[in-house]
């Protein structure tokens, strides 16, 4: 699908943490964030969650 | 030595804490802890010039939390049950969030403050257990996928979908007890 939904980019998005994605993945995500304000920020936030998730490791807080 | 053993004895609180958020067994995380404690006291040699205790401590505890997820996984390798609810929760049937996710204002400044890391622990020991466990191993532990796959006993596929039921419930939690709307 060159349209993903939100649920699939989601989805894409967490597995962006765990694997380099595909070409056409990549793109699929791409030209979806440029439009998709709720996706966007759901990216936002898994990015924050692992930064969170790591400083939390640390102790240092 | 006697001040090598106070310092490795200081950090105990702090590894038991850790090794907790990976476990969820009270049991199996101070016996974890307990064999850090003594294979560290056993090799203060290997710490030396070592600038950092607790790093040096979590490495070795990592090990034992590794050695004990196994021992785990081989006893009891039940999955969680399904909890595909907060997924059809999350979205319709098109697959169009319900409720998009609005941006979070200044989320770094929270990474300033305890308060947030009590709510965030708080979130964490809310999820299923081997949902947390593929997550911990996948962040803490720093596992590639395949080899969290392997541990847990379960499929490629059923680990992409546990790291991220876990991540989205984080992100629920987070914004219904952190980031008010």
């Amino acid at each position: 699908m060159i349209f993903p939904s939100c649920k699939e980019v989601s989805h894409l998005v967490s597995q962006g943490l765990d694997r380099r994605l595909g070409l056409a993945e990549r793109v699929r995500l791409r030209v979806h964030l440029a439009i998709c304000d709720g996706c966007t920020n759901f990216k936002r936030q898994m990015e924050f969650l692992r930064r969170a998730v790591k400083k939390l490791e640390s102790g240092n807080f | 030595m006697e001040d090598f053993r106070s310092r490795v004895e200081a950090e105990r609180a702090y590894l038991l804490r850790y090794a907790s958020r990976q476990l969820r067994d009270r049991h199996a995380a101070e016996d974890a802890v307990q064999e850090t404690l003594l294979a560290a006291l056993a090799g203060e040699a290997a710490f030396a010039g070592r600038s950092n205790l607790r790093t040096w401590l979590t490495g070795i505890l990592k090990h034992k939390i590794i050695d004990a997820i196994r021992r785990a996984s081989r006893e009891a390798p039940a999955p969680d049950p399904d909890t595909s609810d907060l997924e059809s929760a999350s979205f319709d049937r098109s697959g169009h969030w319900v409720d998009p996710p609005s941006a979070w204002p200044d989320p770094d400044a929270s990474l300033e403050q305890s308060q947030f890391f009590a709510v965030l622990e708080r979130c964490l020991e809310r999820l299923p257990a081997k949902t947390a466990q593929a997550f911990m191993m996948r962040e803490h532990l720093g596992f590639e996928t395949a080899d969290i796959c392997k541990e847990l006993g379960v499929t490629a596929t059923h680990c992409w979908v546990l790291l991220y039921r876990a991540r989205a419930a984080l992100r629920e939690c987070l914004q219904a007890n952190w980031f008010q709307k």
